[in-house]
């Protein structure tokens, strides 16, 4: 198919994709938002809930957000090499990002296994009910990121579509900051 | 990760400093850092040091991977506006909502289910054979108390 | 190469217009593409209209029967049957979902959007097109579950369309557990479908503009769906965080909205109302900006103040975004809060009305046509007006404390919906038809429909303010039930209201066989039968793929009419001279 002439015009001089990427984060805000603010309405009118969040895995948590840090570094890292028109050289950079999620991914099912093993389920309480339904909306959104990654990739393994590195970089760090701000509000206010 | 050894070979290219590789690793390593004091915070057993390095520091680090990741601060400025004024609706839709969600009681009115969460969530720790973890609960969450029913409702 | 004129509706095609046969592209598509596949922002276009003009087949009917139920209570509906309680829930339910969700949002926004933006804004296609085909499919998919939703056990939502908990969470009290997650999902979709495409629509118009088209040449229209879009995304994230709450309630027994659980049914209403309430103007916007164009066109004087209606626009979208607890009056909110939404609402009022002057304005000294799309748009305005005004007595949280929950507050939002999603519908495909498909209706039927449409309305709503300011109760199915309300006159008023609407909805199949007949068989349209400025009608009737075989190059504004000195009352925007 061949692309619109449309898609080549930039009137606000920022690249077509990109400013695409930047509304897709700003919606993307506004849903994470009421999410968690709703769960912070919550939890601050519920100072009893210190005692479930008390059973989450620190250690867990902050190893991901360990694992999703280094990922954003790889994510940025494919950037730059890409910026130089090095595609094979980012893609190989958005492998690790994908792996990192992939880790995340892992760490986080065992982690969750081990807690609805112990009877703390999705139904326990509506601690709980958050917890799993923040991180699973988060974890979704590493799922889709490492899709669509893995098509970029592939793409500039070829060294092509180069600039769609940058963007679903962007769309990577949402995720993390998403999770930057869910590690301490689930794993750390206790 | 090689992302360490790229860097230095990376840094002396034509990129300026604050696009080149090794510029990320040092901000990756500072995040990295940032990340240690926050779960080394609630060690210290102060409620306000605890919620401080938590989220004071969560708010560092979104500001560092939003500047140096993500390229915002130097983005045109329609996106910094779209992305800025999406963040406020969430501090208004917060503010304007506490009132009736957070509080739970008032001058002529008092939530009693709300009041029963306590029992509810002490009742499903009954479930759950006492804490593990790597942190110890706050309080004794794994003490035993009568099974009062919920405030019937139904 | 023409494109064919024709398009497929619910599933079967119509055979390509004699004349041209052809398919458009740069290589030659099949039949199934060109018609379900494609990634045309004009086929796009004409496949989200009509769906939502078949949805809005489906919604009216709702209507009809629960206007007859209420005003022969307890007789069986021809066409239907007997109306129980639960029926009519899920009749009123449905009738307002689908006609926000399913025909508003659909013909006004991504129709017309879709269809319009390019040629407006003088490019060939929107930035995404796969996107733009995505979106569709995702919007057709969320239609059939809303539909489908009927046909499953339980039978479909009944917990009106605002779907507060706990009659929403619990299978228990709604009684349609299948029905209500169905319903949920559509919904889900239809939001995701409309951020696609969003963001297509934002994107393409920020970035795509033909060279020489500055900010304050795009045409009102354009400015008016592409804020209308924005505010959708900026206010649709917590409702979908609801929605996912309420659908985790609804089937794995999440407490979200269950206060014994721990959580708060009034959190639900503000997550919904949060989006809610912009979600008028989200419709609204698209609306004004259809009257815009055609006002000019028809009064052939440019806007009265171009530069007043693009900040009302941004003040309306910033404030809606205050709003919303105007809704929730009465619930439970704090009260310190209600008087915080209600001067906001109130206040919101005067950059509205600030446009409707500044149209006022336009229309005054202008050498006024009075042709179908003029009808309409003087149309929308007079009658928009009276919604807005009785919208004050509402957002005044003293007043509302009677007025909420009556027939007041149903007549209110009629008053304000149907300018915008029925009036202003029509406003654009009379305008625009004849870019669409190249022919033009007939006039006179047009008018017909026009009059006896507008006519009917009013007979609907007017008698309602009535009865609802004497207390009838929204919701209910069965005055009879209600011995204060089971009156003579009170009845009278509603077996009025529902005769009014089988007049009005008598009129809507001589529309419809209207705009499909004119199709094959109405007299040939050229380019710029309206002789208007802007740049879709400086492209071929209806335009190629690809839109103008040049892309255009902007000199003006959208709105350069009865020029000084010119020989000609117009003068198109890409004319170099």
């Amino acid at each position: 198919m061949m692309r619109p002439i449309a898609t080549t015009r930039s009137a606000t001089g920022i690249p077509t994709g990109r400013l695409a990427v930047w509304w897709v984060i700003a919606s993307e805000i506004v849903i994470f938002g009421g999410l968690l603010g709703g769960y912070l309405l919550h939890r601050f009118g519920h100072p009893e809930w210190a005692t479930a969040a008390a059973h989450t895995n620190t250690m867990a948590g902050g190893f991901n957000t360990f694992v999703l840090l280094t990922s954003s570094l790889s994510a940025v890292l494919a950037h730059a090499a890409a910026e130089k028109g090095e595609g094979p050289k980012a893609a190989k950079y958005l492998g690790l990002t994908m792996l990192g999620g992939l880790v995340f991914l892992i760490v986080k099912s065992f982690e969750w296994t081990y807690e609805i093993s112990h009877g703390y389920t999705i139904t326990a309480n509506t601690f709980w009910s958050f917890y799993y339904t923040a991180a699973g909306l988060h974890g979704f959104h590493v799922i889709a990121g490492m899709v669509i990654m893995g098509f970029v990739a592939a793409d500039a393994m070829k060294n092509r579509e180069l600039q769609r590195v940058e963007l679903i970089g962007i769309y990577w760090h949402f995720v993390d900051l998403v999770w930057i701000f869910l590690f301490p509000l689930l794993y750390i206010a206790k | 990760m090689s992302s360490h050894a790229e860097g230095s070979h990376d840094a002396s290219h034509h990129h300026d400093d604050s696009h080149s590789p090794a510029h990320y690793v040092k901000i990756w390593a500072v995040l990295l850092v940032l990340l240690g004091v926050s779960l080394a915070g609630p060690e210290i057993g102060i409620r306000w040091v605890t919620l401080i390095t938590a989220f004071g520091i969560a708010v560092v680090k979104a500001f560092l991977v939003i500047k140096h990741f993500m390229h915002l601060t130097v983005e045109r400025k329609v996106a910094q506006y779209a992305i800025g004024a999406c963040f406020m609706l969430m501090l208004l839709f917060f503010f304007a909502v506490a009132p009736d969600v957070m509080k739970h009681w008032g001058v002529n009115w008092h939530n009693e289910a709300a009041s029963n969460m306590k029992r509810e969530i002490e009742r499903s720790e009954h479930h759950a054979p006492a804490a593990d973890q790597a942190h110890a609960p706050a309080d004794g969450a794994g003490h035993p108390e009568a099974s009062a029913p919920a405030a019937a409702t139904h | 190469m023409a494109e064919s004129p024709s398009h497929a509706h619910d599933g079967h095609a119509h055979a390509g217009h004699g004349a041209h046969d052809g398919h458009g592209g740069h290589h030659e598509e099949s039949w199934f593409v060109h018609y379900f596949w494609s990634t045309d922002h004009k086929m796009i276009a004409k496949q989200y209209l009509v769906t939502g003009m078949l949805m809005g087949v489906i919604g009216a009917y709702f209507a009809y029967v629960f206007r007859m139920q209420l005003a022969f209570p307890g007789k069986p509906v021809p066409g239907y049957g007997l109306v129980t309680g639960a029926d009519y829930n899920a009749l009123v339910t449905n009738h307002g979902a689908i006609m926000i969700f399913w025909v508003a949002m659909p013909v006004l926004i991504a129709a017309f959007g879709n269809y319009l933006i390019p040629l407006m804004i003088g490019c060939d296609d929107m930035v995404f097109p796969r996107i733009n085909r995505l979106s569709y499919q995702i919007f057709a998919i969320s239609a059939v579950l809303v539909v489908a939703s009927f046909f499953v056990q339980g039978g479909a939502f009944g917990g009106a369309w605002t779907a507060y908990p706990p009659l929403s969470a619990k299978a228990e009290y709604s009684l349609t557990p299948a029905g209500s997650s169905l319903w949920l999902i559509a919904v889900a979709l239809e939001f995701v479908a409309f951020l696609l495409g969003g963001i297509n629509f934002v994107t393409t118009a920020m970035n795509s503009r033909a060279p020489g088209m500055k900010a304050f040449d795009i045409p009102i229209a354009v400015w008016m769906i592409v804020i209308a879009s924005i505010l959708f995304m900026a206010s649709v994230g917590p409702l979908i965080a609801g929605a996912l709450m309420l659908l985790f309630d609804q089937m794995i027994g999440t407490g979200f909205f269950d206060p014994d659980r721990g959580g708060d049914p009034i959190l639900w209403q503000h997550l919904f109302w949060f989006f809610g309430h912009p979600e008028v103007y989200v419709v609204l916007l698209p609306a004004m900006g259809f009257v815009a164009e055609i006002i000019t066109t028809f009064s052939r004087k440019k806007m009265f103040a171009y530069k007043t209606v693009l900040a009302t626009t941004f003040a309306t979208g910033l404030l809606s975004f205050f709003v919303w607890a105007h809704h929730q009056f009465i619930a439970g909110i704090d009260p310190r809060m209600a008087n915080v939404f209600s001067v906001t609402t109130v206040l919101i009022s005067v950059p509205i009305a600030e446009m409707c002057f500044v149209y006022i304005a336009t229309l005054y000294g202008g050498s006024i046509t009075f042709s179908v799309p003029m009808l309409w748009a003087l149309a929308f305005i007079a009658e928009f007006l009276l919604g807005g005004v009785t919208g004050i007595y509402l957002g005044s949280s003293g007043a509302d404390i009677y007025f909420h929950d009556t027939y007041f507050v149903v007549a209110h939002f009629h008053y304000t919906f149907f300018p915008i999603a029925i009036i202003g519908s029509f406003a654009g495909m009379t305008y625009w038809y004849p870019k669409m498909f190249g022919t033009f209706m007939n006039e006179a039927w047009n008018k017909l429909h026009f009059w006896v449409t507008i006519i009917g309305f009013n007979g609907i709503f007017l008698p309602l303010f009535i009865t609802g300011a004497s207390g009838d109760h929204r919701r209910i199915f069965d005055y009879t039930n209600f011995p204060e309300l089971d009156t003579p006159e009170l009845q009278s008023l509603r077996v009025l209201a529902t005769v009014s609407l089988l007049v009005m909805l008598v009129i809507q199949p001589v529309f419809l066989i209207n705009f499909f007949y004119s199709m094959f068989r109405g007299k040939k349209a050229g380019a710029n039968p309206w002789k208007a400025n802007t740049l879709e009608w400086q492209a071929a009737s209806p335009p190629p793929h690809g839109n103008f075989p040049t892309l255009p190059e902007v000199y003006r504004g959208p709105y350069e009419f009865s020029v000084p000195g010119r020989d000609e009352d117009y003068w198109p925007q890409n004319s170099p001279n």
